[in-house]
């Protein structure tokens, strides 16, 4: 962000920010109001409450606009439903995880017949954190352990203890071979991007590249189905900012335009990458047509996630998510992990936590 | 030709400003990028100075005094974060020390006159070409978790049961330990090589005549003479391993894990650069030069004591 000392040719223009990162940016001067580069309300009229409220300042400016809105579901394969819960309907489905205390139940029957619920320690974090009452850092500073986080914790432990995981880290190797005809995990908390981006790639038994094709019989093309899950919740998400100094507002505005507020452009990305946009009207729309994925069996995902996305809440968020999820993932793990036998309580997990986070960020303290 | 003529007339001719004219890039660079930092670090190790998340401006510069230092040692592991990175060192340099004096006295030794060596001279030098983070995530597909992973899978068709070295303390320092060592022996072979080829090979001679066996020569004409290239190697070796700092890092994922066992002092350091937090990252800077400055002097005073050459003068 040191951008001062640069020619007006040469600075940034415009730049993305991942959810996490986002209110780093928003109170500070380096990203413009959107209605300063000339969107109106009106263009921004059919945009998902939350995606806009997030990237409002604190003096009630939007500095920044995102073409997705990323609501989250839980991804299961169809086949291992079948075969332990007797069906692959995502309604039944729905019915036996529907609360957390029901998907510890079904979780139980997918260890009996030698299945993981989920692959690793990471997997269900999101669903958690997105449901906290209260921010990681209070009005004091301080640092806050929610009881929704705390509940993550204690769930992934009994989890990692009782077999119902396969201790995989988010994003490693393993974790990725869990979502591939060999894995043995049941499903995954995946938000939109994640299927087309990621579940997609990783569940194909000839890669596409290879010489493999998008259709059933290629590894678990056509075995996954999505639906609601235990709780609501997102993940991820990218917005567009423009720097406040650029020199090129017309180009940025119409490009916001056309990404961001155009029906039409969102329709297009969805039916073409199965993406969820962020177009009420236009996501209404598909989801109450004939639109299927048969990526996912035929299902119409697109209903669910019209769903969840109304219930996005985001005001939870602060500057220090990003790091302060980093770190308490990074230090649990210690707690979770059977080889790590000198973190064996959660205090000492939370002691290197508390040690890693305020390092990172030495205006934080320790709750009181 | 002004110049020309002027030089005639002198009759000294004074080349010594030439000698301070080509130093002058050196020196300036150096001002300016290595020593007024150097002040500059110690100098914010006093200060309350920082950058929130939250906001453009920093905090400070405020005088602290001694609360950096403090903090550091009341609120951090950096004792643990020391110690850390002097095992992995050791358990690097241990290997890398024994393999690369066997090399050298093999590549260099006249009775063997191995044939070919260049080429395993550049092959050995290998793995220090490779980008240390790029060699880092390789070691970390190579141990990865998963059951079919590369190095698992070799286990299980020996008929070994699979490992999560990257889940435990040792397997960890292990792999850390055996990527410095596959880095830096390399390195360490050709300068012992050009410290065994600079010895009087008459000395040697001399000793095989009064019927010394090779391994009589090696650990009492050889390594005695090579002494001082070895302390040179051990207080590199030691500076550079107490600055750990890239294989750990990529390997963990900057998080040091399991249990912060592969947390150097430099990547805590790096954790403190989050926020640009320059009073505490000067301190724990300052803290590395003294224990660096301390640890050196300790070598240099521990093998220089009785020296290679004073020990050879009293023998003859």
């Amino acid at each position: 962000m040191n951008q001062e000392y640069i020619d007006a040719d040469e600075k940034i223009d415009i730049f993305l920010v991942e959810a996490d990162y986002a209110l780093k940016y928003v109170n500070r001067g380096v990203s413009a109001d959107v209605k300063d580069l000339g969107l109106t309300d009106d263009d921004m009229s059919q945009m998902y409450e939350y995606t806009k409220e997030v990237m409002t300042s604190t003096d009630g400016k939007i500095k920044g606009v995102s073409w997705q809105a990323t609501p989250g579901l839980f991804a299961y394969r169809r086949d291992i439903a079948k075969e332990v819960l007797g069906t692959d309907e995502p309604d039944k489905v729905q019915e036996v995880i529907s609360d957390w205390t029901k998907f510890d139940e079904t979780a139980a029957k997918m260890k009996d017949k030698g299945y993981f619920m989920l692959a690793g320690y990471d997997d269900s974090y999101r669903t958690f954190s997105n449901n906290v009452s209260s921010k990681w850092v209070d009005d004091s500073n301080a640092i806050v352990i929610d009881d929704a986080i705390k509940q993550w914790v204690d769930q992934t432990k009994t989890y990692t203890d009782k077999g119902y995981n396969n201790k995989a880290s988010l994003w490693s190797d393993e974790w990725a071979k869990e979502q591939s005809p060999e894995g043995k995990t049941f499903g995954f908390f995946y938000s939109t991007w994640g299927i087309d981006f990621t579940l997609l790639g990783n569940s194909l038994a000839t890669a596409e590249e290879d010489g493999g094709k998008l259709e059933k019989g290629n590894g678990l093309y056509g075995e996954w189905a999505v639906t609601y899950g235990p709780q609501s919740y997102f993940w991820g998400g990218t917005w567009i900012c423009a720097y406040s100094q650029t020199d090129n507002k017309e180009v940025i505005a119409k490009l916001m335009k056309r990404l961001t507020c155009d029906g039409e452009t969102a329709k297009k990305i969805t039916e073409g990458t199965q993406d969820f946009t962020n177009n009420v009207a236009a996501m209404e729309e598909l989801a109450n047509s004939d639109f299927q994925s048969a990526f996912l069996g035929g299902q119409n995902h697109l209903k669910l996630f019209a769903e969840v996305a109304k219930n996005i809440k985001m005001d939870k968020t602060t500057a220090y998510d990003q790091g302060l999820n980093e770190s308490f993932q990074g230090a649990m793990k210690d707690y979770f992990n059977p080889d790590s036998k000198d973190v064996d309580t959660y205090e000492k997990a939370l002691e290197n936590f508390y040690e890693k986070a305020l390092a990172k960020y030495p205006d934080l303290k320790k709750p009181a | 030709m002004a110049f020309g003529k002027a030089k005639r007339k002198s009759k000294m001719v004074s080349y010594a400003k030439w000698g301070y004219i080509f130093l002058i890039p050196f020196v300036a660079a150096f001002i300016v990028f290595q020593l007024y930092p150097l002040f500059t670090t110690f100098y914010y190790s006093f200060f309350e100075y920082f950058k929130p998340q939250v906001s453009d401006t920093f905090v400070g510069p405020n005088f602290v005094g001694l609360e950096n230092y403090k903090t550091l040692f009341t609120n951090s592991k950096i004792l643990v974060y020391l110690k850390n990175t002097v095992i992995m060192w050791i358990l690097g340099f241990i290997p890398q020390i024994i393999i690369s004096l066997l090399f050298a006295y093999w590549f260099t030794n006249n009775r063997l006159n191995l044939k070919r060596t260049g080429i395993f001279k550049s092959i050995i030098y290998m793995p220090n070409l490779i980008m240390a983070s790029a060699f880092a995530m390789l070691m970390f597909s190579l141990f990865s978790n998963s059951d079919t992973g590369p190095i698992n899978s070799i286990l299980t068709m020996m008929g070994f049961s699979p490992i999560r070295a990257l889940d435990t303390v040792g397997g960890t320092w292990g792999v850390v330990a055996l990527m410095n060592f596959m880095m830096w022996f390399g390195n360490t072979t050709i300068l012992l090589m050009a410290a065994m080829m600079g010895l009087n090979y008459s000395l040697i001679e001399a000793a095989e005549i009064d019927g010394a066996s090779q391994l009589q020569i090696f650990f009492k004409i050889t390594l005695p003479l090579i002494k001082p290239v070895l302390i040179y190697v051990l207080i590199t070796s030691l500076i550079g391993g107490l600055q750990m700092f890239d294989v750990p890092q990529i390997l963990t994922n900057g998080k040091g894990s399991p249990n912060n066992s592969a947390m150097t002092v430099i990547m805590y350091l790096n954790l403190n650069l989050t926020s640009r937090n320059y009073g505490v990252a000067g301190a724990i800077s300052v803290f590395m030069f003294v224990i660096c400055s301390v640890f050196s002097l300790i070598v240099y005073y521990f093998f220089s004591r009785n020296s290679a050459s004073s020990s050879l003068r009293k023998k003859v």
